[in-house]
């Protein structure tokens, strides 16, 4: 689906979204008359210094309305820009202020959405999309940590043996259907029927904690990172013998 | 209470070891690992590559105290896996991280990583963004996370952006700060972009110094233990806020580095802009004079 077909399932009452270079600002109303916030970066753009301060500064404009409004992240990047200069500025701390923001707004009470409908990939992927309170995915998205041809590079592994191992866990390999399985992606859209619905049923979930690890541990795609989590927090929570827990 | 004493011995950051790093930060005899080795939480996924594991998945968990004070605490192990996060490495700090948040108790974060652990990416991002969260929800609850970077490994990929979310980071000379890395940057864009085998050129860009400069990190000390150890005590004894008010702060502190350095080419330049006298001098100078020379710099008070 294009942008403007993902806009047009989504707001059918009509929407004011603007598309400049890389970054998506604007907002829409859902069928029951609400409001909401949509903002974004697509075109498989990269993620660098001025993304991710434009983006950061829409997000604190709406937290300084305090109207409480949900806000839809719509992503379709590549990775970080990698760019001697964009690591000379510090894009790290520009990436985490955008990720800031958002955990500032859902704080606030705004609802956040991140809908994953192209590509993303490893600290863009974090800085948007893995950052929203929950994530949703068109088919065809294809969120990734590294290609498999860098990945065969780095861990000196030809490319058939990594995708033979690929078959076995979804663990470290590209793609939709493995970010599903390890609990990332909440749920994956059905693009054959309006998505207006699909939203609001997102909206209407109760706001909660973070339960990827839950969800990865009942997809089979992380088995342990919840158990582990919670074994932790006992062993900390225990005054004595913390080696036990 | 009796007296709160340090491990006194000379320690570079730099070369030591996890266990050594925490040694010498807590009170002596003080720490007490959660989830410790002989539990054998190993990587369930590095045997699919014929990997070897380790006991403690390459990060060390617990609580210790701090000048008197209950801290809890994590290092990462740059010499295993590149300290990298996996599933259960990650997993140790989420937990570490959601307890603090519960028991009202301050988290060092001791970073030595690379980032994402490759066999096991979609974990290790995943991972990556369960601490981010966490960092922040024990924040807003007023609890100081403080980083400490200065490990071989340096802080690198999704380590850089975890970070970016703490209340305050110690670095040192040696501590590199960087989303991608130079071999990174080059294999992508080519060596005229990035040319990872000039090491002055990596460590003017990514390196502590810099960082420190621009504001990137808030205390630069030696690439000592009982220097980080000082700092931490100093850090933590200041509670830092987070709110709308700090990020709007930040938001401002991170415009205005664009609007003064944005088109230059090279940290000098920025040294430069900065108002320091002899810039080409800065990788040379030893602490004492660097922090002199260093009073012109960005800071990040009350906008991290």
């Amino acid at each position: 689906m294009t942008l403007d077909d993902i806009l047009a399932s989504l707001f059918p009452n009509g929407s004011d979204v603007e598309t400049v270079g890389p970054m998506i600002a604007g907002k829409a109303l859902l069928p029951d008359g609400r409001l909401i916030h949509v903002l974004g970066i697509t075109q498989g753009q990269p993620l660098g210094v001025e993304e991710a301060i434009a983006l950061a500064e829409r997000v604190i404009e709406i937290i300084a309305t305090r109207d409480r409004t949900p806000i839809l992240l719509l992503v379709d990047s590549a990775s970080q820009r990698m760019s001697k200069r964009d690591e000379l500025l510090g894009l790290s701390e520009y990436l985490s202020h955008l990720a800031k923001a958002l955990l500032v707004a859902e704080a606030e009470g705004h609802r956040t959405i991140g809908l994953l409908y192209g590509g993303s990939a490893a600290g863009a992927f974090i800085a948007t999309a893995l950052t929203t309170g929950t994530l949703v995915a068109l088919p065809g998205a294809h969120p990734a940590v590294m290609d498999l041809p860098s990945m065969a590079r780095v861990t000196k592994l030809p490319i058939d043996v990594l995708k033979a191992k690929a078959e076995a866990t979804p663990v470290f390999a590209p793609g939709l259907d493995n970010m599903v399985r390890t609990g990332g992606v909440h749920v994956v859209w059905d693009d054959a029927v309006p998505l207006a619905p699909q939203l609001a049923a997102v909206l209407q979930r109760p706001q909660g904690q973070d339960d990827r690890g839950r969800l990865g541990a009942e997809r089979g795609g992380r088995q342990k990172a919840a158990e582990l989590a919670e074994r932790v927090a006992r062993a900390a929570a225990s005054p004595q013998d913390a080696r036990r827990a | 209470m009796t007296a709160a004493t340090a491990n006194d011995v000379p320690l570079s950051w730099y070369e030591a070891s996890a266990r050594q790093r925490i040694d010498a930060l807590v009170d002596a005899g003080s720490f007490c690992e959660f989830i410790g080795p002989e539990l054998r939480e190993i990587s369930p996924h590095l045997a699919i590559f014929n990997l070897p594991e380790q006991f403690d998945d390459g990060i060390v968990i617990g609580r210790g105290r701090l000048d008197g004070a209950p801290v809890l605490v994590a290092a990462q192990e740059g010499r295993f896996m590149g300290g990298a996060f996996g599933e259960v490495h990650g997993a140790k700090l989420t937990g570490l991280l959601r307890a603090a948040r519960a028991l009202k108790q301050d988290v060092v974060i001791l970073f030595d990583t690379g980032g994402v652990r490759l066999q096991e990416a979609n974990a290790g991002e995943l991972a990556i963004a369960e601490i981010m969260r966490a960092v922040i929800e024990a924040r807003h609850s007023g609890i100081n996370v403080v980083g400490l970077i200065g490990g071989r490994a340096g802080c690198y990929g999704g380590g850089s952006l975890i970070a970016g979310t703490c209340s305050r980071l110690i670095i040192s000379e040696q501590g590199r700060l960087s989303v991608s890395g130079p071999e990174v940057i080059e294999t992508n864009k080519g060596i005229e972009e990035f040319d990872s085998r000039d090491r002055a050129l990596v460590w003017r860009t990514m390196g502590g110094k810099h960082r420190y400069l621009i504001g990137g990190a808030d205390i630069f000390v030696d690439d000592q233990a009982l220097a980080f150890r000082e700092a931490a005590i100093a850090t933590l004894a200041i509670r830092s806020r987070f709110d709308p008010n700090v990020l709007q702060a930040e938001q401002k502190r991170l415009e205005r580095r664009l609007h003064r350095f944005g088109d230059v080419e090279d940290a000098i330049e920025i040294w430069e802009v900065l108002g320091i006298d002899q810039p080409t001098g800065i990788p040379a100078l030893p602490t004492g004079a660097f922090l002199r020379a260093a009073n012109k710099r960005e800071n990040a008070d009350d906008a991290r």
